[in-house]
C-alpha cells in the first residue's frame, strides 16, 4: 500500500494543534496524555488503517478502536469531527453546559465504542468484541489504545494472558508508551520494562517502535494489520507525555497541568 | 431434562444447553467454574462455550464485548467474587454502558448467602444483594426454585437487558409448579395469603418462611408469605397494594441487614406508600461467620432458627 507520509505528517501537526486548542477552552481536558498518541491516532485514522465510516457509524464491517485510555483522547475530538463523526461547532462547546463533548469520551459521541476512563476495561472488551467477530465470520479488526500506566491494573494481564492462550490474532494493541503516569515516572512506580519479553511471553506478537515517526507508525501497523499469524499483536509505540509542548515534556507531573490561554497561543505560533 | 431436585444453576444450564441446540447466539462464559451439565455443554457446543479461568474483572469485559456485538451472554461463576471482585467492571461495563447501548449479560453467582456454609466467610455472600440493587439497569433475580428458574429463562433471553440472578448452591424443593403462571414484571407471588402478619423473603428463606407458616398455622396463627424474586426492577404499586392489608411485615433474607437489601426494599415501600405496617428486619447483623455447622445452626446463632421467628412472630 502506498502512503503519502507528508500528508500523514502535515494531519498530525494539525490535529497536535487542534487538540491545543481545544484544551485552551476546556483547561481540565488533560492535555499531556493526549499529545502523546497524536502520530498513532492520524495514522489510524488519516491513514485508513482502521476501517472505519463516519455515513455509517455502525457498519457491521468496521474495525473497532476502544481507547482504553480514556483522560488521554482528547486529540480525538477535532479528528473525529474533520471526519464528520459529529458536528464541528460541538468542538467549541466542550465541557460546557449540555455539550456532547466532556473531559473524558463515552459512547454516547458518535465514533467511541466503550465508555472509557476506567483504566483496565478496554483490553478485555476488545478480546470480547474480537472473538465475537470471529465467531460471526467478521473479518474486522479490534484496536485498543492503552497506556503504559494503564498496565498497572490487574485486569490489564488477565486480558494479556487471555488474548495470549487464545491466539486472539484480530486483536491490535497499541500501547501509548509515554512514560508517565499520574505522579511520577512509571520506572519509578513499578518498572514496566522489558516490556516486549514481557508480552512475548504471554505469546504475543511484538514490534517497538518511535511512536512519533508517523512512518514507522504507519508501517507498523500495517504489517501488524495484514501479517498472517495467529497471536494478537501489540505495537508499543514509544512516545513522549507532552509531545510538542517543552514545559510538559520535560515535567513528570505534566498529566495533571494545564496550560493557559496565553501559552497555547504561544506555542500555535511556534508550531506554525 | 432436570429432575425437580435438581439445583437451580443446573436447571438453568439445562435449558441454556436446550437453546444451544437451535440458537448459536448464545455465549456461554464460566470462571473456571462446573457443574455436571457444563461439562456436555462444553463438549457439544464448544464454539458457545468458554471457560476464561479464575478471572472474574476479565469475565465481565469480556462478557460486555460478545454482548455489544449482540450476542445473549451468560457468565457463570462464585457469587461472592462474580458481584464483588468484578464490581467496578459490572457497574462500568454493564450499568453504565446499558443506559447508552442494549446489553443482554446475564451475570449469574451461585452461592447465595451462606449456601457454601462450611467454606466460610469468604465465600458466603451476604452482600450481592446491597451490591447490586446500587446499581441502575441491573435487574435482580434471586429465585427460590427450579420451576421458576426455568421459567426466568425465557425471560432472559427476551429481555435484552444485564441481569444479575444468585442462586443457592444446594438443591432446594420446587415451591411452584410447572402450571403456574409467573409474572415477572411483577416480582414477587403471594405464596402464603393471610390478614395480619406477613413474611417477606427471598431465596432460600422463603422456604424457611413457608415452614413458619405452617408451623403457625397448627398453632391458629395466620402468617402470610411472599416470595420477592426481582430485588430491583419489581412492581411497586403492585407489591404496596398487597402489602397495605397487613399490620406486621417481617422481611428474611440471608444477608446483612439494614444494609440496602431487602429489607431497605420492603421499607422503602412502606415508606414511599404510606403504609402503617410495623417492619420486623430479620438477617445477619453486622459480623461476618467464622462460625462452622450446619446451615440451621449459623442460622441459630443469629436468631434465625425456626423457632427463634415464629416467637417473633407471635410476639409481633
Amino acid at each position: 500500500m502506498k502512503c503519502d507520509y507528508d500528508y500523514l505528517k502535515s494531519r498530525a501537526l494539525w490535529l497536535r494543534k487542534e487538540t491545543l486548542k481545544l484544551h485552551s477552552l476546556a483547561p481540565e481536558t488533560r492535555i499531556a496524555s493526549s499529545l502523546s498518541p497524536i502520530e498513532i491516532l492520524t495514522a489510524l485514522y488519516y491513514g485508513k488503517i482502521l476501517k472505519v465510516d463516519s455515513a455509517n457509524i455502525n457498519n457491521e464491517n468496521r474495525d473497532r478502536f476502544i481507547s482504553s485510555k480514556g483522560h488521554g483522547s482528547i486529540a480525538m475530538y477535532p479528528l473525529l469531527a474533520d471526519l464528520g463523526f459529529f458536528d464541528k461547532t460541538e468542538l467549541q462547546k466542550v465541557c460546557q453546559p449540555n455539550a456532547l463533548l466532556g473531559g473524558i469520551p463515552d459512547c454516547n459521541i458518535p465514533g467511541f465504542e466503550t465508555t472509557n476512563g476506567s483504566l483496565g476495561l478496554g483490553l478485555g472488551t476488545g478480546c470480547g468484541i474480537a472473538l465475537a467477530l470471529k465467531k460471526k465470520k467478521n473479518d474486522g479488526f479490534v484496536f485498543v489504545l492503552s497506556g503504559d500506566g494503564e498496565l498497572f491494573e490487574g485486569s490489564v494481564w488477565e486480558a494479556i494472558m487471555f488474548a495470549g492462550h487464545n491466539k486472539i490474532n484480530n486483536l491490535i494493541l497499541i500501547i501509548d508508551n509515554n512514560k508517565i503516569s499520574m505522579l511520577d515516572y512509571c520506572k519509578n512506580i513499578i518498572d514496566l520494562e522489558p516490556l516486549e519479553e514481557k508480552f512475548k511471553n504471554f505469546k504475543w506478537y511484538v514490534k517497538r517502535i518511535d511512536g512519533h515517526n508517523i512512518k514507522e507508525v504507519y508501517d507498523t501497523l500495517i504489517d501488524l494489520k495484514t501479517s498472517d499469524i495467529s497471536m494478537p499483536k501489540v505495537l508499543i509505540a514509544d512516545t513522549v507525555k507532552g509531545k510538542g509542548v517543552p514545559i510538559l515534556e520535560t515535567d513528570s507531573l505534566c498529566h495533571i497541568k494545564s496550560l493557559t490561554k496565553e501559552q497555547v497561543d504561544n506555542l500555535l505560533a511556534e508550531l506554525n | 431434562m432436570f429432575e425437580q431436585s435438581s439445583a437451580m444453576r443446573d436447571a438453568l444450564l439445562t435449558e441454556i444447553y436446550n437453546e444451544m441446540q437451535r440458537n448459536d447466539k448464545i455465549i456461554l462464559l464460566s470462571a473456571d467454574f462446573g457443574a455436571p451439565i457444563l461439562d456436555k455443554i462444553r463438549k457439544d457446543f464448544p464454539d458457545n462455550f468458554m471457560n476464561v479461568g479464575i478471572a472474574e474483572q476479565n469475565l465481565v469485559n469480556i462478557a460486555t464485548g460478545f454482548a455489544l456485538e449482540g450476542f445473549d451472554v451468560y457468565i457463570y461463576a462464585i457469587a461472592a467474587f462474580l458481584s464483588m471482585r468484578a464490581y467496578e467492571m459490572i457497574r462500568t461495563n454493564i450499568a453504565l454502558m446499558t443506559q447508552l447501548k442494549p446489553l443482554n449479560i446475564n451475570l449469574v453467582g451461585v452461592g447465595a448467602g451462606i449456601s457454601y456454609v462450611l467454606s466460610g466467610p469468604t465465600h458466603h455472600c451476604l452482600e450481592d444483594i446491597t451490591a447490586i440493587r446500587l446499581l441502575p439497569h441491573i435487574t435482580l433475580f434471586s429465585p427460590s426454585d427450579v420451576v421458576l428458574t426455568k421459567k426466568f429463562f425465557n425471560y432472559s433471553l427476551q429481555k435484552k437487558i444485564p441481569k444479575y440472578i444468585r442462586f443457592d448452591s444446594k438443591i432446594l424443593p420446587s415451591i411452584y409448579s410447572v402450571e403456574d403462571n409467573i409474572n415477572f414484571d411483577d416480582g414477587f407471588v403471594e405464596l402464603r395469603d393471610a390478614k395480619k402478619k406477613c413474611i417477606v423473603a427471598t431465596g432460600y428463606m422463603t422456604h424457611k418462611a413457608l415452614t413458619v407458616s405452617a408451623d403457625l398455622k397448627k398453632e391458629n396463627i395466620d402468617c402470610g408469605v411472599i416470595d420477592m424474586f426481582l430485588l430491583t426492577n419489581y412492581n411497586k404499586t403492585a407489591l404496596a397494594e398487597i402489602l397495605k392489608k397487613y399490620d406486621t411485615i417481617i422481611t428474611l433474607e440471608e444477608a446483612f441487614i439494614n444494609r440496602g437489601g431487602l429489607d431497605s426494599l420492603i421499607a422503602n415501600i412502606i415508606a414511599d406508600y404510606n403504609l402503617s405496617a410495623k417492619l420486623i428486619r430479620l438477617g445477619f447483623k453486622d459480623k461476618f461467620v467464622f462460625e462452622n455447622g450446619t446451615r440451621e445452626y449459623l442460622h441459630s446463632l443469629q436468631g434465625l432458627a425456626i423457632e427463634n421467628i415464629k416467637e417473633i412472630i407471635k410476639e409481633n
